[in-house]
């Protein structure tokens, strides 16, 4: 009889490459081992519909129940594996219990990065978004410590719920790991017409009993509730006890697997060979998630194939909806395409002449077509790029296959 | 939680019929989405990756003629992401995500198409 599959990780990764295995036609049996109690649950919501009163924490589970028993996948919620035997090909859970696997799935995402002393709060769990909404009742004046998706999301809800909000961001410009200077201007402004204050290029270097938080610059920010959102560290402690290679998530081939054909790494975790990224990635998304789940459930069913899928990204921060496609990091050439003052205008970014990225504001039409374009590897000039005359989609469809 | 209303406890009777001819009939609350409806309840042809942000166009659904014009207006954003359906739009798509329930869309009929992703 077959070990099956043993997933690491109850995320979006693991969730869907149990799914995904099913799909495909896997027969044999599917452990999915989570670190949290409850069913596998959306993160997404916890800092877009759930902080914004659109969708409530009880209401995120990604499948009911009855789809686990109805698919045969077992769930081991609330329980962690400790180790990898290799050679047995068998994991350890807290309790001792070994579970035996013909493949292993290595979903374990990241964990958040934290400030060097207690008082703030974070932003990864059901549970850490119900202390959040819990203190946000009795806050006023909130402090933001990281300009990036999470800390800028959390800003804006927020600011919405009229709470007095300040955004400590080091770097100078926000977002500025995913997105050029265009659109983070554009949402420093958008902030600051809502009422977002904004402190650049000054970290946070501790906080106060009375909630207070202290810069680099000697600066002190009264605050009644701080949140921080800077950055993650990708789990892979498991992976490093096991003897495999780990440089910025655990490496994985163009086929997501380890060193150890049994072994294969997803999601957060994993750093994985991207030619839109010119080398080594590791993405933080639903869909770099999703994607790479179905190319394991692939390999697994028999049908392996190198991972090719091109990123996307969105967040949702006020009235303005920005999605993300490809990885303009080190491009040379950016586009406006539309009007700024419109709340509506994608940035198309370009490198040697090649489109690299599109970053959308409320313009979904040029973030579809650009998913196109960008795996195909470009297909269109700076100059068409920002005439809007020049139909995006029409230029997606004339590509082939 | 207090800061936002709890949603009322009214629900609607929503019928989903897959492209096999399945039909399931859920009752589901007032407030929520009709994408939330199908996936709490195991509607497997609802796929629905991004949770609800019209992001990804995988909870299409072709609604019941008879209670298209009850809906709320399409948004640009969802009209444009129907554009990237797998299954072909129809005049009847939708993305089930985008559509909030009330009350008078009760007994609703909407159909699945045969793949989402």
């Amino acid at each position: 009889m077959a070990a099956g599959v043993v997933i690491a990780g109850a995320g979006q990764a693991g969730f869907q490459a149990a799914c995904s295995l099913r799909t495909e036609g896997y027969t044999g049996p599917i452990t999915l081992v989570g670190e949290e109690a409850g069913l596998p649950y959306q993160r997404p919501p916890l800092s877009k519909g759930c902080l914004r009163g659109k969708q409530e924490l009880d209401e995120i589970d990604l499948r009911p129940v009855a789809f686990y028993e109805k698919q045969d996948i077992t769930l081991r919620m609330g329980e962690r594996i400790l180790a990898i035997d290799r050679d047995a090909r068998r994991v350890y859970l807290a309790d001792g219990e070994g579970l035996e696997y013909d493949y292993l799935l290595l979903a374990t995402g990241a964990s958040n990065r934290r400030l060097a002393g207690p008082g703030a709060l974070y932003l990864r769990t059901r549970e850490e978004a119900a202390m959040l909404l819990t203190e946000l009742e009795a806050a006023e004046r909130l402090v933001v410590v990281g300009g990036g998706f999470i800390g800028l999301e959390v800003a804006a809800a927020a600011t919405a719920l009229e709470r007095k909000v300040t955004v400590v961001e080091p770097q100078e410009r926000l977002m500025q790991r995913a997105v050029g200077p265009i659109i983070s201007e554009y949402f420093r402004a958008m902030h600051v017409g809502h009422g977002v204050e904004f402190v650049f290029g000054e970290g946070c270097t501790g906080i106060d009993d009375d909630g207070a938080v202290r810069l680099t610059n000697g600066a002190v920010l009264p605050a009644d509730m701080v949140v921080a959102g800077i950055g993650v560290t990708p789990r892979a402690e498991l992976a490093v006890a096991a003897g495999l290679s780990v440089a910025n998530g655990i490496v994985v081939d163009d086929y997501l697997r380890t060193a150890d054909e049994r072994i294969y790494a997803i999601g957060d975790c994993a750093s994985f060979p991207s030619r839109f990224a010119g080398g080594m990635a590791r993405l933080e998304s639903v869909q770099n998630a999703v994607d790479q789940a179905r190319c394991f459930a692939e390999a697994v069913c028999g049908r392996p194939r190198p991972y090719d899928a091109v990123p996307w990204f969105w967040t949702d921060q006020f009235e303005a909806k920005l999605q993300m496609v490809g990885i303009s990091q080190g491009f040379d050439c950016e586009v406006t395409r539309g009007d700024l003052a419109s709340g509506k205008f994608s940035v198309c970014y370009f490198r040697d002449g090649r489109l690299i990225a599109i970053d959308s504001v409320n313009r979904p039409a040029d973030h579809l077509a650009g998913r196109k374009l960008i795996a195909y590897g470009g297909g269109i000039t700076p100059e068409q790029a920002g005439d809007t005359e020049f139909d995006l989609k029409v230029a997606a469809q004339t590509i082939p296959g | 939680m207090s800061l936002f209303s709890r949603k009322p406890k009214e629900t609607a009777s929503i019928t989903y019929v897959s492209h096999a001819g399945v039909s399931q009939t859920f009752e589901v609350p007032v407030g929520t989405s009709l994408m939330e409806g199908g996936v709490r309840n195991g509607v497997e042809e609802i796929v629905a990756e991004c949770g609800g942000a019209c992001i990804c166009a995988t909870c299409h659904v072709f609604v019941d003629e008879a209670y298209l014009p009850l809906l709320d207006k399409m948004e640009a954003g969802e009209n444009e992401m129907l554009g990237n359906t797998l299954v072909k739009r129809q005049p009847n798509s939708r993305l089930s995500c985008q559509i909030q329930v009330t009350k008078s869309l009760d007994g609703m009929v909407v159909h699945t198409p045969e793949a989402q992703v």
